[in-house]
């Protein structure tokens, strides 16, 4: 890894492109598909300009056609490249879905390795940003049950860029979650050029020894938010950015747990199956005697995400993670 | 549609040579080297089946009937081409270069039979449906822009054209001239939902149209058409001309697997007289008995030597080394995660060090 010295200030967005832009440059196999990617930029602007720098044949608009353009992307990375697909939004991968399940996953353990797919979905994910309905879906749980595909999720600029470098380098599909409720939000420095952050390694954001809360993407503003006030009432909250959902940060999580005792988990999928059962089952498998309380969840309902008229109820807030912090504290 | 979309022959179910334009195509070298590879996969077909009937391979897909189509496409290819193959494929694919050992493992269960020979580009089959469509579109797209001649085949059955992925992928090949050929083998039958049931459309080279893409429809159980479409479409891909769809009209005798009995969907009788009368095996011996070429000691010599090939890769299969229960971790990732780690290494530690 060269480090760079220079930063720069951007958004989320912004430093996606800037991690597709930097491996463009630098690798000649990695190759852009999707709707809208091209000329458009990308409905979000994600590949804005990148068309126009490196042309059509290689960042490609296709048609309309998830199933199709991850099958054909497949092909590619079987044969030499390293293709981005853009899902435009999460909840339109469900075409592409046998795909990446009976293909993209197993090619390498169907042939032993002969065969191998180094592939990279992305696909803004998640509620909260007041759009039409199936737009907002949070479904990274059908993903991390998935064997053979990794799953990150960045929350912000710099780990964004580092996450979607290192998994364009990746020798297997890895799904890009962006949160697209934090796309625009905030501008941080981004170091210029090209730097990883490693995929199944998470982040410590805030330190304090009373309770563990675990959270990712969207949810990291919620759960900082709660953290503050908790602060304000004396508790202390260790906050962890999990960055990656499968393989999750094992060490990270479970050096805090031992510490705190108390754990609080939110994410704005669904809570039954979502990835907090994995977490609770990590705990109880590598922390059991240390446990102060039952670990909590604070999570999207067992419900299909609502009409954006309903998605405040819908959403975790920090008044719910804060209330699940006393609950801890006070069990 | 049948109109537009007329079957092309080369040989007739008389062995006759139907236009004079062919009669340089059709020699006896090219026929004895057609007929001795479809005897050869015919034998190894039916070798399975037996294999099966005795437990010693798992459920087996079988091909017989569809010998033509299978050799006259694979042949047809050049060595650094795609093949795209489904699970009633593996004719194709060992004409193609791939190892009968290792076919036999796949039948047998083991992910070491994925693994094609010699650097050849064989795909692991598909197993669901029309998925593999898309692939060879996105593998010979890489051909092109990697700048080499290089094509790619898929095969697929009738029922795969009612899939989304046999749209999406002859789509996605016709917008960007993907390489590729789409060799259709339509034996009439999905299973036991026949061909009248999967589509109202009269022919399956009819749908090419609607890509504007080339679209024929061949006898598929003349090996020399098959050959010889296969081979101008091959041409047009390496041409930049884009995909072409062929549907090549043929049948499978047997069952759809072992695990499945005909019988329960259609008149037996029918495959019987398909058998008197259009087998494409049958119809290379007439044309070399017209020509008076016909032999029958060299007809139970190349069964010989096939029978040898594949009673060999038979015993290599039989004494392949036993499931190494690691290959179940190991090939997940290319470097393992430590959930795998950890679920291999208790799982050892329980069955113990030998590994079983």
């Amino acid at each position: 890894m060269k480090m760079a010295l220079q930063t720069k200030t951007l958004t989320l967005v912004q430093a996606i492109t800037d991690g597709l832009d930097i491996m463009l440059e630098d690798r000649e196999d990695v190759i852009l598909l999707g709707e809208d990617i091209g000329t458009n930029g990308g409905v979000f602007r994600v590949t804005e300009g990148l068309q126009k720098k490196y042309g059509e044949h290689r960042v490609i608009d296709t048609p309309l056609s998830e199933a199709g353009f991850v099958g054909a992307a497949i092909g590619m990375a079987a044969n030499g490249f390293r293709p981005v697909v853009e899902i435009q939004f999460l909840g339109f991968i469900y075409p592409a879905y046998e795909q990446i399940m009976t293909h993209a996953s197993r090619l390498r353990m169907r042939t032993m390795g002969h065969f191998t797919v180094p592939m990279v979905i992305r696909a803004p994910y998640g509620a909260g940003v007041r759009a039409p309905e199936i737009h907002c879906d949070s479904t990274e749980s059908i993903f991390t049950h998935m064997p053979g595909i990794k799953v990150v999720c960045p929350s912000n600029a710099y780990d964004a860029k580092g996450l979607m470098i290192a998994a364009i380098e990746d020798p297997d599909p890895v799904l890009f979650l962006e949160p697209m409720r934090s796309y625009r939000s905030s501008r941080e420095e981004v170091p210029e050029g090209k730097y990883t952050v490693e995929i199944g390694k998470g982040n410590k954001l805030t330190h304090g020894d009373d309770v563990t809360v675990i959270a990712w993407g969207a949810m990291i503003p919620v759960a900082m938010k709660a953290a503050e006030e908790m602060k304000q009432k004396g508790v202390e909250c260790d906050v962890l950015d999990l960055r990656t959902l499968y393989p999750i940060d094992k060490d990270l999580i479970i050096q805090s747990v031992q510490k705190t005792g108390r754990t609080v988990i939110v994410h704005e999928a669904h809570e039954t199956g979502g990835t907090g059962s994995d977490l609770i089952s990590l705990i109880n498998d590598e922390a059991f005697l240390y446990q102060k309380a039952p670990a909590e969840r604070v999570t999207g309902f067992d419900a299909p995400v609502p009409y954006f008229g309903f998605e405040e109820y819908y959403l975790p807030t920090p008044k719910r993670v804060a209330a699940a912090i006393e609950k801890v504290m006070k069990f | 549609m049948e109109k537009l979309f007329p079957i092309i022959r080369v040989i007739d179910q008389g062995g006759n040579v139907v236009s004079d334009e062919h009669k340089e195509l059709v020699t006896e070298e090219r026929v004895k080297s057609f007929y001795s590879e479809m005897a050869r996969i015919r034998m190894f077909d039916r070798k399975a089946i037996s294999l099966q009937r005795q437990g010693r391979i798992g459920t087996y897909a079988p091909f017989e009937g569809q010998e033509a189509s299978q050799v006259g496409s694979a042949l047809a290819l050049e060595g650094d081409d795609w093949m795209f193959p489904t699970y009633r494929d593996h004719g194709a694919a060992m004409v193609f270069g791939h190892s009968l050992r290792n076919i036999f493992l796949f039948w047998n269960g083991r992910n070491e039979g994925c693994i094609p020979p010699d650097g050849k580009k064989i795909f692991p089959p598909a197993i669901p449906i029309a998925t593999q469509i898309p692939h060879a579109a996105g593998a010979a797209f890489a051909e092109k822009q990697k700048g080499t001649k290089n094509a790619a085949i898929c095969y697929f059955g009738d029922g795969a054209t009612s899939e989304g992925d046999f749209h999406e992928g002859l789509n996605f090949a016709s917008v960007f001239k993907s390489p590729v050929v789409f060799f259709n083998q339509n034996n009439q039958y999905a299973i036991s939902v026949p061909v009248s049931r999967q589509m109202n459309s009269a022919t399956i080279a009819q749908k090419a149209i609607a890509y504007d893409m080339p679209g024929v429809r061949i006898d598929g159980n003349d090996v020399f058409a098959v050959y010889l479409e296969t081979s101008r479409a091959l041409e047009r891909a390496r041409n930049g001309e884009g995909p072409s769809l062929i549907e090549a009209m043929t049948w499978r005798y047997g069952a759809h697997t072992t695990a499945d009995d005909p019988a329960k969907y259609r008149n037996q009788d029918e495959s019987a007289m398909k058998r008197a009368e259009t087998d494409p095996l049958l119809r290379l011996e007439r044309w070399l008995k017209n020509e008076g070429l016909f032999d029958e000691a060299w007809v139970k010599e190349i069964e010989e030597k096939a029978a040898m090939e594949i009673d060999a890769a038979v015993r290599e299969m039989e004494s392949y080394p036993p499931a190494d229960p690691a290959v179940i971790f190991d090939y997940v990732f290319a470097k393992s995660t430590w959930t795998i780690e950890k679920q291999k290494r208790e799982y050892l530690k329980l069955i113990g060090s030998d590994g079983r």
